[in-house]
């Protein structure tokens, strides 16, 4: 059990996809705007994040290893497409904000990284749990990120106003305030990793 | 007598010049402009000025102290960074803006890349540009000219953007610096008095700043608004910041080229670029992204302008 515990915590901090890795930066820029809006693309790539380690690990052994890129790329399609109806459905809303960036969770380089790095090299248990946490690390990342973002960029946290007569600092709302954002925190995040190495 | 033999590689002929010595006397070939500043549009200015100054001064201090490097309060550059950034502000700006501005300019324009000498752009260019992004509707709102009652204005370029006449402007107004604009652009006449004593001293060489003007007002002769070869070069060369972009910060020595074919690749581009944003683009002005962006190619234009060593091909 304390194995599976490791697989998952690992996701968080010491191999957190955004900070650490610097994998899936592009819907990371994109849709932290609001804290929502990050939440809910974090829960929507854990989801994905873990059916297609769990799949795919599932049928590692019977995939062509020529064609295994195709292969994962069907699976985790399944998955968004899935994902995607089931937004569609019951939160209209958040998929409007979210736009393209949820059908784009199929070229969403978290997933395949640890579809080709991880799931088809190990056991469904190990890959469920790594899913998991890598899934719960990037919705961290994003809440952080947005969070941010939101209270700095609009003066809101959760569309609540938090501070009277603040003015908002217009550039974080936009793409180069993010970009501006995250390269601090990698670089912050990089500063800790060397402290406790 | 082991200290009295120097071996060392040429030059050996030394000025007896240092970095915050330069930095200082551009400081000080700074002050007319501000204090024509101060008396354009009152005390306010002087406010601003200060504010960003130490601003300036105590996040370099800060940021040093918190790094554990040695502070460098004395060199001048951040008295500079933030006096220039301060220039570059409408005089009717909220207090915090300065000190934000000053802020940002020094810990992300500059320290972040390690200090004096480490910038890629020019810190107090960067400065202004994330006060233009963020807030933008007091960074384009200006107080008319010798009227202390902070009634808000227009600067000629933005009038000019809007495509409404200017009759009531003449070039003699806009030498002396009798219009909206910011604090340390408008007038022109202390800038030149500054950047001449720069000259002749030898701290700034003139092929950046006259090519820089040179091409602006030739670009904005040619594309004028009635027609070819019909632009007011003289208006667009004296208003907005393209004198003081042009002799106090593309003159910048860390963010500009090294060699004078690289010097003049740079200034052309800065020209080309403010007149392209000043006729076409969406701002009044485009001294501050033009410089930004040759800024940006500077290390690009000293690789392919590099001299060829002796004995080299």
């Amino acid at each position: 059990m304390k194995r599976y515990l490791q697989e998952f915590l690992k996701g968080i901090i010491k191999e957190n996809p955004t900070f650490v890795l610097a994998l899936g930066l592009c819907p990371t820029l994109a849709v932290s705007v609001t804290v929502i809006n990050g939440i809910g693309m974090g829960l929507a790539a854990t989801f994905v994040l873990l059916g297609s380690n769990v799949i795919i690990s599932l049928i590692k052994n019977i995939i062509p290893d020529r064609i295994r890129i195709p292969c994962f790329i069907v699976v985790i399609a399944t998955f968004v497409t899935i994902n995607e109806l089931v937004m569609k459905a019951y939160s209209p809303v958040l998929d409007r904000a979210l736009g393209i960036y949820v059908p784009l969770i199929v070229v969403n380089c978290i997933v395949l990284g640890r579809a080709e790095a991880y799931a088809q090299k190990q056991s469904v248990l190990n890959s469920l749990f790594d899913g998991l946490g890598m899934g719960v690390g990037f919705t961290l990342a994003l809440i952080l990120i947005s969070a941010i973002r939101e209270f700095l960029g609009a003066g809101t946290i959760l569309g609540h106003n938090l501070i009277k007569g603040f003015e908002p600092v217009f550039v974080l709302g936009m793409p180069s305030g993010a970009l501006l954002l995250i390269g601090l925190l990698l670089g912050f995040f990089n500063v800790l990793k060397n402290r406790r190495a | 007598m082991s200290n009295k033999l120097i071996v060392s590689t040429s030059p050996h002929l030394h000025k007896k010049e240092s970095v915050s010595k330069i930095m200082w006397l551009v400081v000080v070939s700074l002050i007319p402009a501000g204090v024509a500043g101060v008396f354009i549009f009152g005390l306010r200015a002087l406010w601003v000025i200060l504010l960003g100054v130490i601003s300036a001064l105590i996040t370099e201090a800060a940021l040093e102290l918190f790094t554990k490097r040695k502070v460098t309060l004395l060199d001048g550059s951040a008295v500079l960074t933030g006096l220039l950034l301060a220039y570059n502000l409408p005089p009717n700006v909220p207090f915090w803006l300065p000190i934000v501005g000053s802020f940002f300019a020094i810990a992300i324009g500059k320290q972040v890349f390690g200090g004096l000498g480490q910038n890629i752009f020019n810190p107090a260019l960067v400065g202004r540009v994330f006060l233009m992004a963020s807030w933008p509707k007091y960074m384009t709102s200006f107080t008319r000219a010798l009227n202390y009652d902070a009634i808000t204005s227009a600067t000629p370029l933005a009038l000019l953007k809007e495509g409404r006449v200017l009759e009531n402007i003449s070039y003699l107004d806009l030498f002396l610096g009798k219009r909206g604009g910011c604090i340390g652009e408008v007038c022109i006449l202390a800038l030149f008095l500054g950047a001449l004593f720069l000259l002749f001293k030898g701290y700034i060489s003139w092929h950046i700043p006259v090519t820089y003007v040179f091409t602006t007002g030739i670009m904005t002769y040619i594309f004028g608004q009635k027609g070819l070869f019909s632009g007011d070069w003289l208006f667009h060369i004296l208003s907005g910041g393209l004198i003081l972009g042009a002799f106090f910060m593309a003159t910048d020595y860390v963010t500009s080229p090294l060699t004078r074919k690289g010097q003049f690749i740079f200034a052309v581009g800065c020209g080309l670029l403010t007149a392209i944003i000043r006729l076409w683009g969406g701002y009044p002005e485009g001294v501050s992204y033009a410089i930004l962006m040759m800024n940006g190619a500077t290390p690009i234009i000293d690789r392919f302008t590099k001299s060829r060593i002796y004995g080299t091909k």
